[in-house]
């Protein structure tokens, strides 16, 4: 009886740590790994797709309801202050190619919704807005970092030059942006 | 009597400024309950900018008279589950309020299993050998042998 309880109590202990172990080996192996690599280096990979719930208006938005568009995902967040200065060029760009099938997405990051809706109207954007609520679109699937970052999405739903981390209207982002858009546009 | 009287007010005593808490939660307290989503630590150790946003709104809540559940569940609206510094007593979450216990319990049992395992096996070690207080520590004899001593015994005492 007492062997039979012991033998059973042996398989269960190792059991339970077999599986702690896998746990820890998986979670190991998978952590910090995302869709999207740090570098695109010209690759052709199609960008995730997520369907986000609006912040400019009710409903949802997902990426995937803009195929056929060239679409600019642009992360974003009220506190960030690189965000100010680009929120207003984000905005030109998007006035200036809507008509050739432009699209620019604001995805609001880690942010209070009254915080995120009194900072697009403080800088006049118009274009879609939509909340990572949870900042996984952002770190898991697009491997970000923080905000602002910008990725280009072509009409057919790849993505294409490279992501942008820092202010797009700032200096040397400003270059990779025009060379980014006009592949996207060219697409 | 008086002792249950004295658990009362003792219990009383701590549910008081729990329930205060509760009606009337402070930025202090909230601070450490709630966590930076960016920073991975607590608001009160934590300047970053959502940080900073975030006290500014539990303050704003605090202002407008919100109870400490109600600000809880309004972070957890903005920005998931993974700001609260303790995971839910619900669901999946559960596990890690549990299992702590569980393996208490079962590392307790087992310790205490094994312990009466032990003493029990020293107390019957002697009866488990077969050996007779009376043998003073020998083994005992072959029947067929005892027999021949026996004889040969008798034999010398006639």
């Amino acid at each position: 009886m007492f062997a039979r309880l012991r033998l059973a109590a042996q398989v269960s202990a190792v059991g339970v740590v077999s599986a702690l172990l896998g746990l820890l080996v998986w979670s190991v192996a998978t952590e910090g790994r995302s869709k999207v690599p740090q570098r695109l280096e010209g690759r052709t990979l199609a960008a995730p797709d997520f369907e986000l719930a609006r912040i400019d208006r009710p409903g949802e938005l997902s990426l995937a309801s803009l195929r056929g568009k060239v679409v600019v995902v642009n992360f974003w967040a009220s506190w960030c202050k690189p965000c100010k200065e680009e929120a207003p060029f984000l905005e030109r760009t998007w006035q200036r190619y809507r008509s050739q099938g432009l699209v620019v997405l604001g995805v609001d990051y880690n942010d209070v919704d009254r915080d995120a809706r009194g900072f697009a109207r403080r800088y006049g954007m118009t274009y879609p807005l939509v909340r990572d609520r949870r900042g996984t679109v952002l770190v898991n699937d697009y491997g970000g970092t923080g905000v602002p970052e910008t990725f280009f999405v072509d009409r057919k739903g790849k993505l294409v030059g490279d992501r942008i981390r820092g202010p797009v209207d700032d200096g040397e982002f400003r270059k990779r942006f025009d060379r980014y858009l006009r592949l996207a546009l060219r697409s | 009597m008086r002792l249950v009287a004295a658990l009362l007010l003792g219990a009383l005593a701590l549910a008081a400024p729990a329930g205060a808490s509760e009606q009337r939660p402070t930025l202090a307290e909230l601070e450490t309950e709630l966590y930076c989503p960016t920073c991975a630590s607590p608001l009160d150790q934590s300047d970053a900018p959502i940080a900073q946003r975030m006290k500014a709104y539990v303050s704003d809540l605090i202002a407008e008279g919100r109870t400490k559940g109600e600000i809880k569940e309004e972070m957890v609206a903005q920005f998931g589950e993974r700001v609260l510094a303790a995971p839910p007593r619900r669901g999946f979450n559960l596990l890690a309020w549990v299992l702590p216990f569980a393996g208490l319990l079962v590392g307790g049992g087992a310790v205490g299993f094994a312990a009466w395992r032990w003493s029990r096996g020293r107390e019957d070690a002697p009866a488990a050998g077969g050996a007779d207080p009376a043998l003073n520590g020998r083994s005992r004899l072959d029947p067929e042998l005892d027999r021949r001593l026996d004889e040969a015994l008798a034999r010398y005492d006639d």
